[in-house]
């Protein structure tokens, strides 16, 4: 097995249990967060096998980065009792579990058929040098997708002054 | 030396299927909030390992899955700020975190 191959399937099963962690078999809704930092802490490594560098620095940047701390604000704003934790993992744990593993042994069996119907493509060379680079994903983001960037600023813009409004005191 | 782009299409498809999971199933608004920012992790994957295939083909070496990836967690961002504020206004309203506390607009 490769290097690369081996990276892969570690950051995956990684990136794979603690997904399973995150919705299914942690109590506490604080490692919940954390499980959802690992998976994406693992699938920025998978970014860096897929000639992907910027956008797994900007995986890192944000979700391990921002969005986590969000998260932890959020709940450190809440005040959680005891008694709010409850009601998620007690007695469905078996059925969950039996879910959980049933589907994800259909979507294999489903991927393995899709990608053998339609005969996915592979890649066949190395990717050109510089590829998925800052320098490389900066020209193309600011003059052929430059509408796209401004409308993407135009959201966060919008989604800055809702969640404001949203989480004042009153809404009058 | 390549990874084969079928089994990161099959991660792909099982993370999303673990965050759709959790999304449905669980009753805890924040564990929503994560298992969806989960599903949005599993398409950019699957974008980001179909871009590795153009790369190799020779002159047809193109960024568009890439770009896409950024755009998807830029509007990822800005929905999971959005999402918190209105946890934050259902717990101020329903003191809960259980999504079945706010079933007002419930068929």
């Amino acid at each position: 097995m490769s290097f690369d191959l081996f990276f892969f399937y570690a950051f995956g099963l990684l990136a794979v249990f603690s997904a399973i962690a995150m919705v299914g078999f942690v109590r506490h809704i604080v490692a919940s967060a954390m499980s959802l930092a690992v998976t994406t802490i693992s699938l920025a490594g998978i970014y860096v096998l897929l000639a992907a560098e910027l956008v797994a620095a900007i995986q890192i940047l944000i979700y391990a980065g921002a969005v986590l701390v969000l998260f932890l604000f959020v709940i450190m704003l809440l005040n959680l009792r005891e008694g709010d934790f409850a009601g998620g993992v007690s007695g469905w744990n078996a059925f969950k579990l039996a879910g959980i593993g049933g589907s994800v042994g259909v979507c294999v069996l489903l991927a393995a058929r899709v990608s053998e119907l339609f005969a996915v493509a592979q890649p066949t060379a190395p990717p050109p040098q510089g590829f998925g680079g800052y320098r490389a994903l900066g020209i193309v983001l600011y003059t052929e997708y430059v509408v796209p960037l401004e409308l993407t600023g135009l959201i966060l813009l919008a989604a800055i002054l809702g969640a404001v409004v949203l989480a004042k005191r009153s809404l009058d | 030396m390549n990874i084969p782009i079928d089994q990161v299409i099959a991660l792909s498809a099982m993370l999303f299927v673990i965050g759709s999971v959790g999304a449905l199933a669980r009753r805890n608004v924040l564990v929503m909030l994560m298992s969806i920012e989960l599903m949005l992790n599993a398409v950019n994957l699957a974008l980001v390992g179909f871009n590795r295939v153009w790369a190799g083909v020779e002159g047809a070496a193109r960024l568009d899955g890439q770009i896409f990836v950024v755009m998807i967690i830029a509007v990822a961002a800005a929905e999971l700020a959005v999402g918190l504020g209105i946890v934050l206004a259902l717990i101020r309203n329903r003191d809960s975190l259980n999504v079945d506390d706010a079933s007002l607009l419930r068929w």
